[in-house]
This record gives structure tokens, sequence and C-alpha cells, in this order.
């Protein structure tokens, strides 16, 4: 029995020739678009948002979101007066059929639409066991389903509330930013269905984007930015009743 | 120098039975582990393309206003601009697709347009709202106003 070192050298390598991964993934097959030139965000004007639903409605059937889930939705904001007054929120199914009219001016009263953040430093991704849930390399936090165990971990790592468990599926499911939309050029089902263009998609390594314009020229907030999550859903207007 | 070799030579089964198992360990290692897996990051690159190949509901306003032209430029002078026609019309992919195999239904503007523009407290104040019963006690909205082009002249 002689195993010298050149006989060890050889083994090894051949090793790690078996081992080493083959081609490439053929991740630019469906036209040709770099996943590197990109980083996907949103920003949110609160000062347009009517309420209206059609966002919500656009979400579920382009995403073929089951009934009583959301990938994205509309919370109504009411804020009595007083320094210590406590918000009343409410989001009558997410808001898919709107929202019934209000009377009075006695509340400062406003929509917040809710979807994924797109957090670059995501705590869903961090929990997840099995390298289902990622952020994509054009920066958009998406889920495996052939991955997913199910587990649930993600689910309640969001800060946000964003992720479910798909009752038919098995595996988590959440916003997808679109991204059989937005990979092909085409904005978000639910940016496409806002007739106030309240919700705008940002291409935020697009220099000629104009979200830099509306970072540069509006106060702007995330949503919980204590959790430095590094989210990409950025807001304008925000009242700081917003949790 | 052979001697120490001759001391060490009971240890040669260990290495072997060793490496064997690291050997087993990476060929499984090699059928378990998808191709893609790693080439972005502790995840399947494969799956970004699983999840871009599924169906577009939404055709977008720009392939609507490619044979609409007539519509599209009506309501680029009138108040409705912003307001893409699948806002409207609802999801259209497959008629835009092939416009015989899919007729969109025709739209009743009532109800349509209240959703939008029914008057409520919780709309941002710059938002044209009516109170429909105050406005025109109750009379269908498309009786007095075009869809693509709703102000009054
Ligand atoms: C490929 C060309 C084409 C595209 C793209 C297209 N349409 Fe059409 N559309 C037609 C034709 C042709 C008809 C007439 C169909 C008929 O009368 O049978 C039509 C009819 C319609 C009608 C019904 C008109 C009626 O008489 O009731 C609506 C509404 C409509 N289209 C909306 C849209 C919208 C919204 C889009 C964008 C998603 C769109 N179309 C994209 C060709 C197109
Ligand atoms: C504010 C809502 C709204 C928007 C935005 C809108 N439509 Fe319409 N559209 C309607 C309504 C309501 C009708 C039905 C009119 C009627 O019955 O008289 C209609 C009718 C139509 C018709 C058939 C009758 C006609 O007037 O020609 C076509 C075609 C059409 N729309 C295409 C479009 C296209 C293309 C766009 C985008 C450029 C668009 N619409 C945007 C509400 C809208
Ligand atoms: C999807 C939401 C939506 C629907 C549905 C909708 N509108 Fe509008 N409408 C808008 C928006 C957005 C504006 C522009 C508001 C602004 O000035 O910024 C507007 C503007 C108007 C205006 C002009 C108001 C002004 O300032 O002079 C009229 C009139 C109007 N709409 C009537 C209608 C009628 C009638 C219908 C039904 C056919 C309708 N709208 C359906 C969103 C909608
Ligand atoms: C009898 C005709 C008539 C009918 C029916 C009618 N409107 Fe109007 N609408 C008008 C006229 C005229 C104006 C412009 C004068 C004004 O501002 O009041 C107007 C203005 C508006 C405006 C702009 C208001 C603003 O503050 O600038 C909106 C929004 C509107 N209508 C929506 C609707 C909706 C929604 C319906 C259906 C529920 C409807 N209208 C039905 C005649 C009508």
């Amino acid at each position: 029995m002689e195993i010298n070192r050149r006989k060890f050298l050889i083994l090894t390598t051949s090793i790690a020739a078996m081992t080493s991964s083959g081609e490439p993934s053929a991740t630019s097959s469906p036209g040709a678009y770099d996943v590197h030139a990109h980083w996907w965000g949103m920003t949110i004007d609160i000062d347009k948002c009517i309420g209206c639903g059609n966002c919500v409605r656009a979400c579920a059937v382009e995403n073929s979101v089951p009934e009583g889930f959301y990938r994205t939705w509309i919370e109504r904001y009411e804020v009595p007066p007083g320094e210590d007054a406590t918000p009343v929120v409410a989001s009558p199914d997410g808001g898919i059929h709107g929202f019934p009219p209000m009377q009075g001016a006695d509340a400062k009263r406003f929509f917040v639409p809710k979807l994924c953040n797109q957090c670059a430093m995501s705590p869903c991704v961090q929990v997840c066991p099995v390298g289902a849930t990622f952020v994509s390399p054009d920066g958009v936090v998406l889920v495996d389903e052939k991955y997913c165990l199910g587990c649930r971990y993600c689910v309640q790592a969001c800060p946000y509330g964003c992720r479910y468990i798909h009752p038919v599926k098995k595996t988590v499911d959440k916003c997808t930013l679109c991204y059989h939309r937005i990979t092909q050029g085409l904005t978000t089902a639910c940016c496409e269905a806002c007739p106030t263009g309240a919700r705008q998609l940002a291409d935020l390594k697009n220099p000629s984007d104009p979200v830099h314009e509306f970072l540069r020229n509006n106060k702007i907030q995330v949503l919980k930015p204590q959790m430095a999550t590094r989210s990409k859903t950025f807001y304008r207007a925000l009242d700081g009743a917003v949790r | 120098m052979s001697s120490r070799l001759k001391d060490a030579a009971h240890l040669i089964p260990l290495v072997l039975v060793v490496l064997a198992g690291v050997a087993v360990f990476l060929l499984f290692r090699q059928v378990l582990v998808p191709k893609t897996f790693g080439q972005y990051g502790h995840y399947r690159a494969a799956a970004l393309d699983d999840i871009r190949v599924r169906p577009v509901s939404f055709a977008g306003q720009a392939t609507c206003a490619m044979c609409h032209d007539e519509v599209a430029t009506t309501r680029s002078k009138g108040k409705h601009r912003g307001v893409s026609c699948e806002a409207c019309h609802g999801p259209l992919a497959k008629h835009a697709d092939d416009p015989a195999a899919m007729k969109p239904k025709k739209l009743a503007g009532t109800g349509l347009c209240q959703g939008c523009h029914k008057a409520d407290k919780a709309k941002p104040a710059y938002f044209p709202q009516v109170v429909p019963a105050e406005h025109s006690g109750g009379a269908e909205c498309l009786s007095c106003h075009q869809p693509h082009s709703p102000q009054m002249q």
C-alpha cells in the first residue's frame, strides 16, 4: 500500500473536480435581463392614496393570491386629536373592496398601503434553515417553493407581517414585487392598477429612475426603521402613528 | 526516514477510511445539492427562472395603446390621463394577446366611478370627490361624463 504525495494530490484534485458545480444557471434564458444591473424597491406616497383597493385586487389576480390572504393590503388610520390618542386601524378584507366612506373632520385620517418591504438585510432570510428564501442579486426577497419546508420561521421573523403559508401549497408565500413582470420591463400589477401614482416601482440602480428625485425632494421614512432591516419600500408623508 | 514511515504504517488504513468517508460525503453532496445552489448566494439560483416564467395578467397600458390609440389619445388629454386602462377595465393580457379570443366585458360606469370618487374624509383633500346623491341625484355617471375624458367642458 503506497500512497505518496503525488498520488494523494491526484486523488484530491480529482475529487475537487468531481464536486465543483457544473455549468452556470440559465438565469439569463427568458429574455436578456441582467440580474446585476438592477436594485428594486418601491415608493409610496401616503398623500396620494385614495384607498380604492385597486392594488389589492390587481395583486390577487396577477399572483393568484388565495382568498383571505394578502401580498399587499391597505390600512386605514384614524388618529383622534390629543397627544396620547390611540389610532384606530382598519383593514376590512385587506381593503380589497375599498373602504366604507367616513364623515366628519374630527380626526386625522389616511390610507397606508403595505407590502413586502424588500429589505436588503431581511430577518426572514436570516432565519431560513434551508436557503429557500433569499434576496436576489437585484434586491427582491423571493421564495423558492421547491425548497421551502413550510416551517414558518420566516413568517414569525418578518417584522411587517408580510408572509403567510399558502393554504394549498403549504409553502410560504409573499410579494415577489411581481418579479415575473419587472424582469420583462413591465411595472408591478399594483403599480399598473394604482390610479393616482401613489405607488411607484423603483430601480435604485438606474440613474434616470424618478426615484432618486423623489427621495431627494421629499421627507422619506421606512416602516420600523429601528429594526435596521434596510427596507427598500420608501414612504412619503408617513405619520408617526403608523406601526 | 524509511524506519519512520514504517512506524506510521498502521495509520494508513485509518487515513484511507477517512478519505473514503470524505469522498462519499462529497459524492452525495454533488448528487443532492442542485447545480445552481450557491451561484449567487445560499440559495438555488434557478429559482429566479422558476419565478420569472409565471404568467402575466395585466398587459400594461403601453400595450393597450398600440391598438386603441384613439382611446389613448382621448384619455391623454383629460384628467384620467394618469389612470391606466386596466385600472378600470381590469386585467386584459389575454385580450391583448388575442383580441378575438377574449372580448372585454362592457363596463357599467356608476359603480366603477364611485369606487374612486365617492366622498370620503379619509381620502386626501386634493382628490376630486362627490356625494353621488347630491351630485347627480343617483343618475348614471356616464349619462353626463365620458369615462376617457371625464371633465365637463
Ligand atoms: C392586438 C390589438 C389589441 C390590443 C393590444 C388591445 N386590444 Fe382591446 N380590442 C381590440 C379589438 C380588435 C377589439 C374589438 C373586439 C371585438 O369587437 O370583438 C377590442 C375591444 C376592446 C374593448 C371592448 C370594446 C367594446 O366594444 O366593448 C375594450 C374595453 C378593450 N378592447 C380594451 C383594451 C385594453 C384595456 C387593452 C390593454 C390591456 C386592450 N384592449 C388591448 C384590439 C386590441
Ligand atoms: C376611468 C376608467 C377608465 C379608464 C382609465 C379607461 N377606460 Fe375604457 N372605458 C371605461 C368605461 C366605463 C367604458 C364604457 C363606456 C360606455 O359604456 O359608454 C369604457 C369603454 C372602453 C372601450 C369601448 C367603447 C369606447 O368608448 O371606445 C374601449 C375600446 C376602451 N374603453 C379602451 C380603453 C383603453 C385602451 C384605455 C387606456 C388608454 C381605457 N379604456 C381607459 C372606463 C375607463
Ligand atoms: C381607478 C380610479 C378612478 C376611477 C374608477 C374613475 N376615476 Fe375619475 N379620476 C381619477 C383620478 C386619479 C383623477 C385625477 C385626479 C386629479 O386631478 O389628480 C380623476 C379625475 C376625474 C374627474 C375630473 C375632476 C376634476 O378635477 O375636474 C372627473 C369628472 C372624473 N374623474 C369622473 C369620473 C367618472 C365619471 C368615472 C366613471 C366612469 C371615473 N371618474 C372613474 C380616478 C378614477
Ligand atoms: C347630471 C349630469 C351629471 C351626472 C349624472 C354626474 N355628473 Fe359629475 N359632474 C357634472 C358636472 C356638470 C360637473 C362639473 C361641475 C362641478 O364641478 O360640479 C361634474 C363634476 C364631477 C367631478 C369633479 C368634482 C370636483 O370636485 O372637481 C367628479 C369627480 C364627478 N363629477 C364625478 C361623478 C360621478 C362619480 C358621477 C356618478 C355617481 C357623476 N359625476 C355623475 C355632471 C354630472
